[in-house]
């Protein structure tokens, strides 16, 4: 029987020449993200193509999925945050598109790998800490010391929020990389026990499984969800000083 | 009777939807944290995990870049280490306590005041 890790394994699609000393080869990674953004293009592009006033049931998905990102960014960061609506969306998209499409079975998850959500989750971070400064100035780093509290705390107050601060990047990408990690190896092994119960007793397991995959379809979802709100909050801290 | 059934009028349709979406937004908290309490307990237990262990590494990480350059080894590792795990424990507490993640605790937790002050004044 196959490991449960092994659903993970990087596969090299077409083999490319190394580009300075970095391998660039097309990977089964690589495939899943370039489908991911095919399908998301064509949900998108399909569902508005004949947009009619009272929407069909494609088209209103379409419009639901933008309502729910305008509404997210509107009550996390305001008005002011609409400039930057269409990257909020795409990191939305592309991460909920990977998530679900990892449900398939035979297909990858590339969410589930650290280099793609530590990736995305650096992208936020430094976007958003250049939009603090070029915004703020140097009035971003009085954030870090709260209004009000006497000076004498600031040697130590100011250093824990910074080293809170520089740990958003990685709570951001271990968490859904985790989320997705842990969700695929538990229902790979489950689904072995299937397997190595026989006919009669893998009933049980097998119930187990299926209610275990719904319960991933919640979590494929709310994990994108968490990721583009958390990625609005921060937003708001770089647009909205306090 | 039967004309207007096959085709409202925009008003008729503008009327209905705002009261759909009137009634969506009485229901309380909105928050569209939904799924099962599972995947919520479990989420909740996985980012209490992350958030303490990540504090922690970035800040022995920082210690020991920092000693690295300005050569103290070992003295700022040790100092980042207690630093990162108070800043680990505050992001816990953050979690536990349903605050945002803006910075600064005294700011999220004033901002989760204003939400419920003003979710109260609605329900009112």
């Amino acid at each position: 029987m196959s490991s449960p890790v092994e659903q993970f394994q990087i596969q090299k699609i077409i083999t490319l020449p190394e580009i300075g000393g970095v391998d660039v080869s097309f990977t089964n990674s690589a495939l899943f993200m370039v489908i991911a953004v095919c399908a998301a293009t064509a949900f998108l592009f399909l569902g508005i193509r004949n947009a009619k006033l009272v929407p069909g049931r494609w088209q209103s998905m379409v419009e639901l999925m933008y309502t729910f990102v305008a509404d997210m960014l509107r009550d996390n960061v305001g008005k002011e945050g609409f400039r930057y609506f269409p990257f909020i969306f795409t990191l939305f998209v592309f991460v909920s598109f990977g998530n679900m499409l990892g449900m398939l079975p035979y297909s990858f998850t590339y969410t589930s790998h650290i280099a793609v959500t530590g990736t995305l989750a650096l992208v936020v971070f430094i976007g958003v800490t250049i939009i603090g400064f070029s915004r703020h100035g140097l009035h971003f780093l009085r954030m870090f010391f709260p209004h009000g509290a006497p000076i004498a705390t600031a040697p130590i107050l100011i250093p824990i929020e910074l080293i809170s601060y520089f740990s958003r990047p990685f709570s951001l990408a271990v968490r859904l990389f985790a989320n997705m990690t842990v969700g695929h190896i538990m229902l790979k092994v489950l689904a072995g026990f299937i397997v190595a119960m026989g006919v009669v007793f893998g009933v049980v397991p097998l119930a187990a499984v299926i209610g275990i995959t719904i319960l991933e379809f919640g979590i494929a979802f709310l994990q994108a969800y968490v990721f583009t709100i958390l990625s609005c909050i921060y937003l708001n801290d770089a647009i909205n000083m306090h | 009777m039967d004309e207007t059934k096959k085709s409202p009028t925009l008003d008729d349709i503008e009327t209905r939807l705002n009261a759909a979406r009137s009634h969506k937004d009485a229901r309380p908290g909105g928050s569209p944290r939904e799924g099962r309490a599972n995947a919520k307990g479990m989420g909740v237990a996985v980012r209490i995990g992350v958030e303490l262990v990540c504090a922690v590494g970035v800040g022995v990480g920082i210690g020991y870049v920092l000693d690295r350059w300005l050569g103290t080894t070992p003295w700022l590792m040790a100092l980042f280490l207690l630093l990162g795990g108070a800043a680990g424990v505050m992001n816990v507490y953050r979690v536990v306590k349903g605050l945002d993640d803006t910075i600064g605790l005294g700011q999220a937790i004033r901002r989760k005041e204003e939400l419920e002050n003003s979710s109260r004044q609605s329900e009112k």
